[in-house]
């Protein structure tokens, strides 16, 4: 059922998703759909009906390039068929090697914050100095003003690099807490349980 | 069994419990460093390797480290031990189980991201910097020709020569070291900064160092480093420059 896509020069609308595709080439981050409205100096529907056109052509299977929607805006990636080539030749620093501690302090970051590294310690239990400044230099998360008060401690929130890495379109594409893990109940439970054991 | 002579493999410490103990006191360890849990997980293994309990060393193991844990806590939570002492046992508990489920729920949330990040291990992209936008031409108020040249009068006039006599520092020039390292290069492809500056006072590695920026600027050399603080290597321009464009990439 592949419709054969024609390259008219004439079609408007097909030059329109040639621009697009240019600047998606050039850009190193997503383009929200404001940008390449500016950009092209084309209406909202018209942007949205070209990379329509566009995600057609470039899509796993038919093409090396393939069209994501990613981080509230819309960028370029390799082809998973390209990906073991990419792997050899690529490095991935920003991926590579994150730990429990820096995942744990991501997550925090990314559900509560903008956030402080007294509350993210509160939270985990340990000092997070050390798990923070790696995901500054990562570039995962960034500073986000100060606690209320004098000399307030700085406040993090995750960037839009944390959402290309971890292939989301916004933070609210992140599952609900509440459906994470056991809830407070289940775990006073499991308390009363304990002391219970402890007493008899 | 001595306590004292616990032997500790924790990610911020490896040594004796005792060692451990002293650098805490001497608060040249953080103690929101240190994974209490893992030192209690140590202590009840060597227990379990024992065949009788040793109801003496359990006993000062647990002075030991519920002590620890009190310090550990006021340091991580200076403002609230006077609040939660306030309160009843019920609450405490309370309170207690709502940290524990919002840890619980923070970790589930990490797992959720490790795997999210385990299913994108074959999504590569370009990333980078944002390209500068073209920035809008500023705009000047009319200025006045005569102003303009009083003000070019001044900046072209010599400034009065600074005495810098108080500021005399000894150290080789920097040219010695931009022939030591372009001989070096001559004998050997590659080599470590580190190595080449061992044993040299502060300023000399400084000036050796500017040698080494002074090369790389005629492009000479081509330096490099694999990560913060990671050896410097230095290498003859032409042998790494063909590699160098995917360094950046990806």
């Amino acid at each position: 059922m592949e419709r054969p896509l024609r390259l008219i020069a004439a079609n408007p609308l097909d030059a329109l998703a040639r621009i697009i595709e240019g600047l998606l080439v050039v850009a190193t981050a997503p383009l929200s759909t404001e940008e390449l409205c500016d950009a092209a100096g084309e209406p909202e529907d018209r942007i949205e009906t070209a990379l329509g056109l566009l995600g057609e052509r470039h899509r796993e299977g038919r093409s090396g390039i393939v069209l994501e929607r990613v981080a509230g805006g819309w960028a370029f990636r390799a082809s998973r068929d390209a990906a073991e080539a990419c792997a050899r030749l690529f490095e991935r620093p920003v991926q590579r090697g994150l730990s429990q501690a820096a995942l744990e302090t991501v997550a925090i970051v990314a559900y509560l914050g903008p956030v402080s590294r007294p509350e993210i310690a509160r939270i985990r239990g340990v000092a997070a100095d050390s798990a923070v400044a790696g995901l500054l230099e990562r570039g995962l998360i960034a500073e986000a003003g100060r606690d209320d008060g004098v000399g307030g401690a700085v406040r993090y929130r995750t960037t839009s690099l944390f959402e290309r890495v971890f292939a989301l379109d916004s933070l609210a594409a992140l599952p609900r807490l509440d459906d994470l893990g056991d809830d407070a109940d289940a775990i006073r439970d499991r308390l009363a349980r304990v002391a219970e054991q402890r007493t008899a | 069994m001595v306590v004292r002579e616990l032997e500790l493999d924790l990610d911020a410490f490896e040594g004796p419990f005792d060692l451990l103990l002293t650098l805490v006191l001497r608060e040249e360890l953080d103690l929101a460093e240190i994974d209490v849990a893992a030192i209690v997980v140590s202590f009840v293994e060597l227990l379990a390797e024992r065949e009788t309990l040793d109801l003496e060393a359990c006993g000062e193991f647990l002075v030991l480290v519920s002590a620890l844990l009190e310090l550990k806590a006021r340091s991580l939570f200076p403002d609230e031990a006077a609040e939660l002492a306030d309160l009843g046992p019920e609450e405490a508990a309370e309170e207690l189980a709502r940290r524990l489920a919002e840890y619980r729920r923070m970790k589930e949330a990490a797992a959720w991201l490790a795997e999210r990040l385990a299913d994108s291990q074959d999504r590569f992209f370009r990333l980078g910097p944002a390209p500068l936008a073209p920035r809008p031409e500023r705009k000047l108020a009319p200025q006045d020709p005569a102003q303009l040249a009083a003000a070019l009068r001044a900046l072209s006039a010599e400034p009065p020569q600074v005495s810098l006599s108080h500021m005399a520092l000894r150290f080789p020039p920097v040219a010695l070291f931009v022939e030591r390292f372009r001989a070096l290069l001559q004998r050997r492809r590659l080599f470590d900064f580190d190595q080449e500056v061992a044993g040299m006072s502060r300023v000399e590695i400084a000036v050796a160092f500017l040698a080494l920026l002074e090369l790389r600027k005629q492009d000479e050399i081509a330096i490099q480093q694999a990560a913060p603080f990671a050896p410097i290597r230095i290498a003859r321009a032409n042998v790494e420059r063909s590699r160098s464009w995917n360094v950046r990439s990806a």
